[in-house]
């Protein structure tokens, strides 16, 4: 048991240790747990960028904290289960890249005041950025900004789209 | 001056204005008519649900000499005189070709009130044109037909450019005659408009006229308020990457900023005061604070776990509606600024925003959420009591303001489609679009014109 904990504890300092200095020097930005399978696509990802093309799960990874939007019931900044799980998610990838700093923006949909929106919008993206607080991710690297009813996702006025725009959305900086 | 002739027919309106003439008349051409007072007459009286429209004529004025430049200003004032009335909702403006009585062939001083009865006018105005090049001499004068007695008389000369300038003054008087308020005319309303890059601030005339561009920094920018003197406009703003307050001069441009951490939303003046109130989140929770006219933190105002924004005062500053999630969902409360208590006084549906304080002090007007759906405006006594609903069933319409002299409301709504600024009564009549340009108009706040 003593030597497990050795390892677990060798892997916290050497993992972070590679990803901090992997994430510094932008050459490598391989995680040494992803297997890393190489397709078409990937490898067009990762013409995209400088990284070399043995990346695409961490792109994957990278894309889907980009694009996978947290979702918000109508006046509400509560987080649901599928919510909470996709921001799982996010907090395991930001603690799998220490370096990366995030905006976290707060939406809401076409429906209501411009003011009480932008309000509402800000308690969505704080909502967001405590919840992965409490998993573990540093609050200094995270900051959070309300665009309210501003920026939609879907400017279709219907109950699909407005589900849509009620979001926390996270940008990488 | 009274024509026992016409008694009968003259029963009822003299029934209706017999508390005005207590006091000795004086007819003259500068007899202001404000030695009624406030609260003396009930020509109109805005706060009745059964208001009809006051029948008033205003022929073309009469041309001094009869020439085509001084004819043709002396027909275009008359109609601009009937349109600016005709915008309050609260005149009926007579069909001019109805008329028995040739305007150029009559004395503008001492009309024959018969002829203007007949044709069903309570209220004539008449108006004399001297234009000489550039230089214009006008002559106005409002008139009751019945008890036949002239009520305001002006003469105004000055550049013919400056012509629209000196009929709103004269319409001022009239609505300072007839409803105790006066600067409708001279108001301002400063709003949003959507371009291809972001949303910019604009200021127009009470009527839609003169559109100016404040903001020019293609960000996004909402809610814009002007002071009170009206050289001021604050408003919330992206062009520093997020919602921060700037406190914008009119004249000169001369910004502060205030950017505090977290947003800086819903600014509103204190009345005669340079300063404001305004949410701030920097504590981690969105609150209201007041603060000086160039950005500095005074106090807060606020003190509630959950949403506090859209403040706005009476207007004896004593009390300031806003909005508070403090109860579940967004409603509307009053808090006493000297004791800090605040009471509830929206009761019906899940959603309601937006509160304007009335320049006359007894409602508060809102946007509320209808269960169907829809944003609808609505107003409310200040004490909660007495709940109307002005806007039904046509698209979304939100963001209402009071006109200064507290008869209009100003309002934006989809109903048309696009977003776009309309004006009512403040009992809901009359709802027309003020004014189109390109892109999406929204926000509007109405103020007062700049005081000198």
């Amino acid at each position: 048991m003593k030597r497990k904990y050795w390892v677990i504890l060798a892997m916290l300092f050497i993992v972070p240790g590679l990803m901090l200095t992997a994430s510094c020097a932008k050459k490598v930005t391989a995680k040494p747990e992803a297997a890393v399978s190489k397709t078409d696509d990937s490898s067009k990802k990762a013409a995209a960028d400088t990284s070399k093309p043995g990346d695409s799960a961490a792109l994957t990874a990278r894309e889907k904290f980009m694009k996978q939007d947290v979702n918000f019931a109508f006046d509400s900044a509560v987080l649901d289960a599928t919510a909470q799980a996709i921001l799982k998610d996010k907090a395991a990838w930001l603690k799998d890249n220490a370096s990366a700093a995030t905006t976290i923006e707060g939406h809401c949909d076409e429906r209501g005041t411009v003011a009480y929106n932008v309000a509402l919008g800000e308690r969505r993206a704080e909502a967001a950025k405590a919840f992965l607080v409490n998993l573990g991710v540093p609050a200094a690297k995270m900051t959070t900004i309300s665009y309210g009813k501003e920026k939609p996702l879907d400017p279709a006025k219907t109950e699909a789209a407005y589900a849509k725009n009620r979001r926390a959305h996270f940008v990488l900086k | 001056m009274v024509d026992s002739g016409n008694a009968g027919c003259r029963k009822t309106l003299a029934a209706k204005r017999a508390p005005l003439f207590w006091g000795i008349i004086i007819i003259g051409l500068l007899w202001t008519g404000m030695a009624f007072g406030a609260g003396n007459y009930d020509y109109i009286d805005i706060n009745n649900p059964l208001l009809k429209k006051v029948p008033i004529a205003v022929p073309f004025f009469k041309s001094a000499s009869g020439n085509g430049a001084e004819s043709e200003t002396a027909q275009t004032g008359a109609i601009m005189l009937s349109d600016t009335l005709s915008f309050t909702g609260y005149f009926k403006i007579l069909d001019r070709g109805s008329f028995l009585v040739d305007a150029q062939k009559s004395d503008i001083a001492a009309p024959v009130f018969k002829g203007w009865t007949s044709v069903g006018a309570e209220l004539l105005v008449t108006g004399g044109i001297s234009l000489n090049n550039s230089q214009i001499e006008m002559e106005l004068r409002l008139f009751d037909t019945y008890n036949e007695r002239q009520l305001i008389g002006r003469k105004y000369s000055g550049n013919v450019k400056d012509i629209r300038v000196m009929i709103r003054r004269f319409c001022n008087e009239i609505m300072g005659l007839l409803t105790g308020s006066t600067g409708l005319f001279d108001s301002r309303i400063a709003y949003i408009s959507s371009g291809s890059a972001g949303k910019e601030v604009y200021i127009c005339d009470f009527d839609g006229y003169n559109p100016t561009q404040i903001t020019h920094n293609q960000s996004i920018n909402l809610s814009p308020a002007v002071s009170h003197d009206g050289r001021w406009v604050a408003y919330t703003s992206y062009a520093k990457g997020k919602p921060d307050l700037f406190i914008q001069n009119i004249s000169d441009n001369r910004v502060s900023v205030v950017d505090k951490k977290g947003m800086v939303i819903s600014p509103a003046w204190v009345p005669g005061k340079f300063e404001l109130a305004a949410s701030l989140s920097f504590s981690g929770d969105p609150e209201i604070y007041l603060l000086t006219g160039t950005g500095k933190v005074i106090n807060r105002l606020t003190d509630s776990p959950g949403i506090d924004v859209s403040p706005t005062f009476s207007p004896d500053g004593n009390k300031m509606a806003f909005v508070s999630r403090r109860g579940g969902t967004p409603q509307i409360y009053v808090q006493n600024m000297n004791s800090g208590q605040a009471e509830r006084v929206t009761f019906q549906g899940n959603n309601n925003t937006q509160p304007e304080w009335s320049p006359k002090g007894d409602k508060i007007v809102y946007t509320a959420l209808e269960k169907g759906g829809g944003f609808n405006i609505c107003v409310v006594g200040v004490d909660g009591k007495g709940l109307m609903q002005l806007t039904h069933a046509q698209g979304d319409n939100e963001s209402p303001s009071w006109s200064p002299d507290g008869s209009m409301i100003a309002f934006s709504s989809t109903r048309e489609g696009t977003s776009r600024i309309y004006v009512m009564t403040a009992y809901g009549a009359d709802q027309r679009r003020l004014m189109s340009t390109p892109g999406q108009q929204s926000e509007p706040k109405w103020s007062p014109g700049v005081t000198n």
